[in-house]
């Protein structure tokens, strides 16, 4: 503070760092300490009992594993998309480029309710997908395709922009040394984009986890099978469990924190790697 | 001429590789991007044009459009006014707990849309800390406006202030200090200074905000009540026919969303091809 008001030229400091803090503190801090204040609730043995049943370890299993499966998906072929997006030029690579937000854009609801239809036992995805024997509607392989769909974009927009100011002299060192092009790729490449491609892979992550608009729908959310965790918060708040589905949005909600703070850590490092690398 | 034939075989593999990889990225987005995208205007026109008027033009369609827009004329002017506010903080000053501050700004991407929603009830709801209270004065939070507001507000939170933050960050403070030393008030250096350096980031952002309070689904949802005519937004509205089988309904709604989406698509990228140095180098937002 002391600082600040010593080489402050420009006005409105008080205000503006006032004004941020007061919404900030309505808006986020407020309603979040009701939530841990609800949550606290239901005590230690409440929390414990709330984990260990059936249930809740089924939703959360579903999805924090559902989450787990569809970024690494994601991570591929985000990778892959990146680097068609940026290295090749082809007609339709704008509009392709383009089309990667649309999981940002589309509403949730609209695309739970397309992705059901798409993959419907009489879905055009869902059809063929019968004759080959394979459901996916109201499976949880269809809770993990609604994980990609939303997950999508952050990695390869992750990636993009270091690949778009990635040196290209190693690689040609590289190649004229010798090296194959899968050892270019794996030796040089990849490590350049690791701290990228697990941002990207992080982001995608806890999206996937706190998902609910895209993935109710086809889900089919039926008990111990379908069930994300947070249909299960808004199920306990229909039951008028406040306490309940406040202790299961703190888990959420830590889980949540933990992802942060390593997001900010892997943007340290990676800031860190593109200082070191010449 | 060794050399030659030899860098001949090699090349021809890499263009196949190539073709094969650009075939394999199409694929991928047109299955899981695209498809999903046609679904929704097949679907919306199956039963013919006539219907998809009757939907669209229906009590709870009418209602839900109205509201929908009222929603976001209220959440957009006010997370413009906070991402204006905490962009000037964070961009121009240099102060304790600025990084937290930052964090804090993030927060709302990284929660559940779903604990968006469920912290308002707890907090207005029946049994929530003011509830008793709001209720002795026939005040209505949730299962109302004001909550569809407030957890709209929650959830598009970041979307200005993280376009204005590394933009203002980049590009310094040295034309406000020369409009202060030339003897503009700090006003006057906002609005005829810094305003036009951040407009087009600002719409950026303004264009992202509003796509998203329009089109968001868990945390309303959570407070919404589901009272058609009086507390669905369009969202809601394409939840609760989908639920009760009025599919063609459901996703003529929905159709018009997915045409407020592509809209928003084609502006943002119109944006970022022309104006792409007034535009921030930022992280992916999203929701």
């Amino acid at each position: 503070m002391i600082s600040a008001k010593r080489h402050r030229v420009l006005p409105g400091f008080g205000l503006s760092v006032g004004y941020t803090l007061a919404f900030l503190g309505l808006i986020v801090l407020l309603p979040l300490a009701a939530l841990a204040w609800k949550a606290s609730g239901i005590g230690v043995v409440g929390l414990l009992h709330l984990l260990a049943a059936p249930r809740t370890q089924a939703a959360l299993k579903l999805s924090f594993g559902g989450a787990l499966a569809a970024s690494l998906v994601n991570a591929a072929f985000g990778l892959l998309v990146a680097w068609v997006l940026v290295r090749y030029r082809f007609p339709g690579r704008r509009l392709l480029d383009a089309l990667v937000d649309l999981p940002f854009a589309l509403p949730t609801a609209v695309a739970g309710i397309a992705l059901t239809a798409l993959y419907a036992p009489n879905g055009w995805l869902g059809h063929a997908l019968e004759a080959m024997g394979m459901r996916v509607a109201y499976t949880q392989l269809g809770v993990g395709i609604a994980m990609v769909f939303v997950g999508f974009p952050f990695v390869v927009r992750t990636l993009q922009p270091v690949l778009e100011s990635m040196d290209r002299d190693m690689e040609e060192a590289a190649e004229s040394l010798g090296a194959r092009r899968s050892q270019t790729f794996a030796r040089v490449i990849l490590p350049v984009l690791v701290p990228a491609l697990l941002t990207g892979f992080a982001l995608a992550l806890a999206r996937a986890v706190g998902e609910y608009g895209s993935v109710i729908f086809i889900a089919g959310n039926m008990p111990m099978r379908t069930e994300i965790a947070p249909l299960l918060i808004v199920q306990k708040l229909e039951q008028f469990d406040y306490a309940g589905a406040a202790a299961l949005g703190v888990v959420m909600l830590g889980f949540s924190f933990v992802l942060l703070i390593a997001l900010s850590l892997l943007q340290r490092w990676s800031r860190r790697w593109a200082e070191s690398s010449p | 001429m060794n050399a030659m034939t030899l860098s001949r075989a090699s090349a021809w593999p890499r263009r196949v590789q190539r073709a094969l990889l650009i075939l394999i990225a199409i694929a991928f987005m047109l299955v899981f991007l695209l498809l999903p995208l046609a679904v929704v205007f097949t679907e919306a026109l199956s039963r013919g044009v006539q219907t998809f008027l009757a939907a669209i033009t229906q009590y709870g369609a009418l209602s839900s459009i109205r509201l929908t827009l009222l929603v976001a004329a209220m959440v957009v002017p006010l997370n413009v006014v906070f991402g204006v506010a905490a962009s000037w903080a964070m961009a121009r000053f240099a102060f304790r707990g600025k990084a937290l501050l930052g964090a804090l700004i993030d927060l709302p991407f990284a929660v559940s849309p779903v604990i968006a929603g469920l912290i308002y009830v707890l907090l207005f709801g029946a049994q929530g800390w003011f509830g008793p209270w709001l209720a002795a004065h026939g005040i209505h939070v949730i299962f109302a406006v004001p909550g569809l507001v407030l957890a709209s507000v929650f959830v598009t939170l970041p979307f200005v202030a993280r376009e204005l933050i590394p933009l203002m960050q980049a590009q310094g403070s040295e034309d406000e200090e020369a409009a202060r030393v030339l003897g503009a008030n700090g006003w006057q250096t906002f609005f005829r200074v810094t305003l036009p350096n951040i407009r087009w980031a600002l719409l950026y952002g303004v264009l992202l905000c509003n796509a998203r309070a329009m089109g968001e689904f868990g945390a309303v949802s959570v407070v919404s009540g589901h009272i058609r005519g009086l507390t669905t937004t369009m969202p809601l509205e394409v939840e609760m026919r989908y639920n009760e089988y009025h599919y063609a309904g459901a996703f003529a709604v929905a159709s018009l969303l997915a045409l407020l989406a592509l809209l928003t698509l084609a502006v943002k990228t119109l944006l970022e091809w022309r104006y792409r140095g007034e535009l921030a180098a930022h992280a992916p937002g999203g929701r």
